[in-house]
């Protein structure tokens, strides 16, 4: 699903993010990114969804190689991806029902159905209740969780979440992780960049460590070793 | 094909009333943009309007003419007489009247009222006359041929072509209306820069949505889309304020023309912008709309990239 040889990713001002990176996630898998802040966890899921491209090496996400990739490709790229953002990136200006529909409706799905899908994935991050709110009016957990919905409701192959318990008490965390080991029980390849070491020692998952932008540890799925 | 059609057309009525909800979330500024454009384009309707009116109006006046031939005062009788009869059977020519150098004189005497004063006078001074009149509906160009050619001939002394004054108002007119399509291409660039400058921005008020939608998969067709409508409409709205301020015109100056038409014996009547004319004038709005929305939007579309 997803493959990395020997990338590096250098921003202006020559600052290397990430070094020499290289890893391989097959489909249905459940991976950690994890390092300290600054380590180059942001920086690698933007990598994956072609809001950057590598500077050099090869990395290829769901077969297509992503040096290459055609500028007018990218949206139908990103179509097969669900993105969970950092710093949310809600639209203020529309209720949550419309920012959770928005990934259906760049993809002209029929009405009726938008309806039914939004509303399973409101459900699931449990804010079927505000679904008429401004995301404005919302806590930071909650506005995250529409984050969530958003990333899932149009059933995308490899979900990326960067930070999707940075603002959730342990309760809420734990339960955020549930839904994902959910949908990764359900075939969807999952990948997480959190500080969260608690949610990782729980999940049991791959862990991919990364320091100053190279992978410092790649622990294999070691269910019973925990972190 | 029917699937994807029903998608189509989903999409789009989708997307008319997003852009609709926009315009309505923002009326003043709109409204504003809208009556900047109907204005601009009112000057060079207006303009055409009027030119069309005087063009029509003046192709009743006769644009014959006359051409007077004075001929050579030693020219015998007999050879003018034959002159006219030639002339007469030209076929640019309608009729033609011969007065002769007596007639000339009497006519002059009895207009000029010197009368007795002439009779001293022991020779005839003037000269014979033949008053050409050419078909009607010749264009100048005809007309100069027509004087050039009996120009040439050697009983006449000089020719003189009376329409000049027409020949000009048509010249005139004709130069009026490459003023009015100049003046319009000019007019058209700055609706483009109008509706380019409110789409562009629309479109930096937007940075978070596009950003968002390119986030999501939306292709830069499908975010453009909104904008391109908005840009129609806004051309559109903005002809339809024109026509109104064209037909509003005519009608505070029906009373003024009504009674000129009919100092005129109501050979006058003005005319509005003709069905077709209107029609033009809004796929013009329209399509400047698209138009300026399309440049502005392709340039900050682009600047527009997730980070
Ligand atoms: N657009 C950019 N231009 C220049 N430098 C950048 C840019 N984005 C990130 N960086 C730098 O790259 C390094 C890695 O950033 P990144 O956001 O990937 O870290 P992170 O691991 O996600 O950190 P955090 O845990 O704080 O979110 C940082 O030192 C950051 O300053
Ligand atoms: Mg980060």
């Amino acid at each position: 699903m997803i493959e990395f040889n020997h990338v590096f990713k250098r921003y202006p001002g020559e600052y290397d993010a990430l070094k020499n990176v290289s890893f391989k996630i097959e489909r249905g898998e459940m991976v950690f990114v994890t390092g300290h802040s600054g380590a180059g966890k942001t920086t690698l899921l933007k990598l994956i969804s072609l809001i950057e491209r590598p500077t050099r090496g090869q990395a290829v996400v769901n077969g297509k190689n992503l040096g290459k990739l055609a500028v007018r490709r990218v949206p139908y790229f990103r179509r097969d991806l669900g993105i969970v953002f950092q710093n949310y990136k809600l639209l203020f200006d529309r209720s949550v029902y419309d920012n959770v529909a928005l990934p259906l409706l760049v993809t002209g799905v029929e009405s009726r159905e938008v309806g039914k899908r939004v509303r399973a994935a409101l459900d699931k991050v449990g804010l079927l209740p505000k679904e008429r709110l401004n995301p404005i009016v919302l806590s930071g957990g909650e506005q995250q969780r529409v984050g969530i919905a958003r990333a899932i409701v149009h059933r995308p192959s490899l979900l990326l979440a960067d930070e999707p318990t940075g603002n959730v008490d342990i309760v809420l965390a734990e339960e955020i992780l549930d839904l994902f080991l959910d949908f990764n029980h359900h075939g969807v390849t999952v990948l997480i960049a959190t500080h969260d070491q608690r949610l990782i020692t729980r999940a049991r998952k791959r862990m991919l460590v990364l320091k100053h932008g190279e992978i410092a540890h790649d622990s294999p799925s070691a269910a019973g070793t925990p972190q | 094909m029917i699937r994807f059609l029903r998608k189509y057309g989903r999409h789009h009525r989708h997307v008319l009333a997003t852009t609709l909800q926009q315009l309505a979330r923002a009326p003043l500024a709109s409204l504003m943009t809208v009556a900047a454009i109907g204005i601009t384009l009112a000057l060079p309707t207006g303009l055409y309007v009027v030119i069309d009116n005087l063009q029509r109006m003046s192709q009743g006046w006769d644009t014959g003419g006359q051409i007077s031939l004075f001929m050579k005062r030693d020219a015998a009788e007999s050879s003018i007489e034959k002159l006219a009869e030639r002339v007469r059977r030209m076929r640019a020519v309608a009729r033609v009247d011969y007065i002769s150098r007596g007639q000339a004189l009497a006519e002059f005497k009895q207009l000029s009222g010197f009368g007795e004063a002439l009779n001293v006078l022991d020779r005839n001074p003037l000269p014979a006359l033949l008053v050409v009149h050419p078909t009607p509906g010749q264009n100048p160009e005809a007309l100069q041929a027509l004087l050039r050619d009996l120009r040439g001939n050697d009983l006449v002394e000089t020719a003189q072509l009376d329409v000049d004054w027409v020949r000009r108002l048509h010249a005139l007119l004709a130069l009026a209306e490459r003023a009015v399509w100049s003046l319009g291409a000019l007019l058209a660039l700055a609706v483009l820069l109008t509706i380019g400058n409110t789409i562009r921005l629309a479109v930096l008020n937007r940075r978070d949505e596009i950003e968002v939608m390119k986030l999501m998969g939306g292709t830069d067709t499908f975010i453009r889309r909104p904008f391109l409508y908005a840009g129609v409409l806004h051309g559109l709205l903005g002809a339809a304020v024109t026509w109104v301020i064209l037909a509003v015109t005519q009608l505070f100056l029906s009373g003024p023309i009504a009674s000129l038409a009919a100092s005129y014996g109501n050979e006058l009547r003005v005319e509005g912008l003709s069905v077709a004319g209107s029609g033009v004038l809004l796929t013009a709005g329209a399509l400047l709309g698209w138009l300026g929305s399309r440049l502005a939007v392709g340039r900050h579309l682009r600047a527009i990239e997730p980070s």
